[in-house]
């Protein structure tokens, strides 16, 4: 069981500005996030569309937002755990017992959630009998190309996921591309490409249609698409890939004791504590009267969290507020003395 | 105050009034219209505040723009009439709007 002073749930912007304000602070923290990497909804949901609200920054994208909020808590080497989800939280005394679905666990007096609107997930099909060929012969993303070789491929979706793994695939499987419109959405070089494997029978475009049914017992046999038209087809397939994006969902931490306000925790905005002591929820998960789902806000936010936090971390120790610009402890946790 | 009229995949009705600029979905949201989850706040990048808008609606509402025929791509069962509730804001040429919500969003 790793040790620590705090615990932060979520590595989106307000995230990872926790670990700075906790972090001059003189307070160690480790970060767990669901995603492969740190940016929250930032990266995930807008990583090239401009932000135009972050004071004294008239405007950046959400991958630059993240890579400066990285740059800035560089000096307090900071652990992630990526690809991990806390599921489950139990208090021991003063300390709280997070673990994951990797089997860590932690220990510290303080979590702070910073779980935007949870965790992002594939989102999956809407036929009822998708389940049960779930990552068999049915996947949400391509972890191992070799096993895609040589099969009859069916992929959903009509945006860069989907057309970026029809062109790859395309060089040793027969790929159906299937959606909703006629239109895709992707790099001008990427449609021609498209378009000429299709004129050398490489890619089956099937368009504007949606999936209806699927076929088979232990593995797919074929897939049923219905036509906007009515008219239906059968396609033999042996493996579907399906691209919707990512959708967010709360999961586990509705289990927590916490008292919740439909999907957000409830806490008060003098330190953003929630109902349980140590438990803190920050950004776009908590509610407070007034409160507006804004990074900037969640920066205040956590600003105030982590004085309660030192307060819990450090009892014996008086807080004491400082500048930045003109505390040589601060300074030197920056490594700048 | 325009009202617009919320039904549900299992056939219920809700009229409610909505004020002017605000949106389908905040009209929703505020009065507790269950089926509308709107995850990410009306930015347009969750497609879960996704709505049926009956068709005689259809050409009285401004076109969707590009990033939201995107969005609508990954709802939960898209139809020709599918918008996102969020991009649909409430004025008195609305009055009477009447949307269905799907029978789940994601």
């Amino acid at each position: 069981m790793k040790k620590t002073d705090t615990i932060i749930i979520g590595a989106g912007p307000v995230g990872l500005f926790a670990v700075h304000q906790l972090g001059i602070k003189g307070l160690k923290s480790i970060v767990i996030d669901n995603l492969d990497k740190a940016g929250g909804q930032c990266i995930e949901l807008y990583p090239d569309k401009p932000i135009y609200d972050i004071p004294a920054v008239p405007e950046c994208t959400g991958e630059e937002l993240t890579k400066k909020l990285l740059e800035q808590i560089k000096p307090f080497n900071t652990e992630f755990f990526l690809n991990e989800r806390v599921e489950e939280v139990k208090q021991d005394k003063e300390n709280w017992i997070v673990k994951t679905n990797n089997k860590n666990e932690f220990s510290a007096p303080n979590i702070i959630i910073a779980g935007g609107v949870g965790s992002f997930e594939p989102r999956r099909l809407s036929v009822k009998e998708a389940e049960k060929f779930e990552g068999k012969s049915l996947f949400y993303s391509v972890r191992d190309k070799e096993q895609l070789k040589s099969k009859k491929i069916s992929i959903f979706g009509g945006g860069d996921s989907a057309l970026d793994w029809a062109l790859e695939l395309s060089k040793f499987s027969k790929i159906n591309l299937i959606h909703r419109r006629e239109e895709f959405r992707g790099a001008p070089h990427t449609l021609s490409e498209i378009k000429k494997l299709e004129k050398e029978e490489k890619i089956s475009i099937k368009t504007p249609c949606q999936l209806a049914s699927i076929e088979g017992d232990k593995n797919i046999r074929s897939i049923t698409v219905k036509f906007d038209d009515g008219k239906t087809e059968k396609i033999d397939t042996d493996i579907i890939l399906s691209f919707f994006g990512l959708i967010m969902k709360l999961g586990p931490i509705a289990e927590w004791g916490l008292n919740m306000n439909k999907k957000t925790i409830e806490v008060n905005s003098e330190n953003f504590q929630t109902n349980k002591k140590g438990i803190f929820a920050v950004g776009d998960i908590c509610s407070y009267p007034g409160k507006l789902k804004l990074i900037l806000s969640g920066f205040h936010e956590v600003a105030l969290a982590s004085v309660e936090c030192f307060k819990r971390a450090r009892p014996n120790e008086k807080y004491r507020f400082e500048f930045t610009t003109s505390s040589k402890n601060i300074q030197e946790r920056l490594g700048k003395k | 105050m325009p009202k617009i009229i919320y039904n549900d995949n299992y056939g219920n009705s809700k009229t409610i009034e909505v004020e002017n600029g605000l949106s389908v979905m905040e009209g929703a949201i505020q009065n507790d219209i269950p089926g509308i989850d709107a995850d990410c706040g009306g930015s347009m990048a969750c497609a879960t505040c996704h709505v049926y808008v009956e068709e005689k609606w259809l050409n009285k509402i401004p076109k969707a723009e590009e990033a939201e025929v995107d969005m609508i791509d990954m709802a939960y069962e898209p139809k020709k009439n599918s918008r996102l509730s969020c991009q649909l804001i409430v004025t008195n040429e609305l009055d009477g709007l009447v949307v269905t919500t799907p029978a789940k969003q994601t």
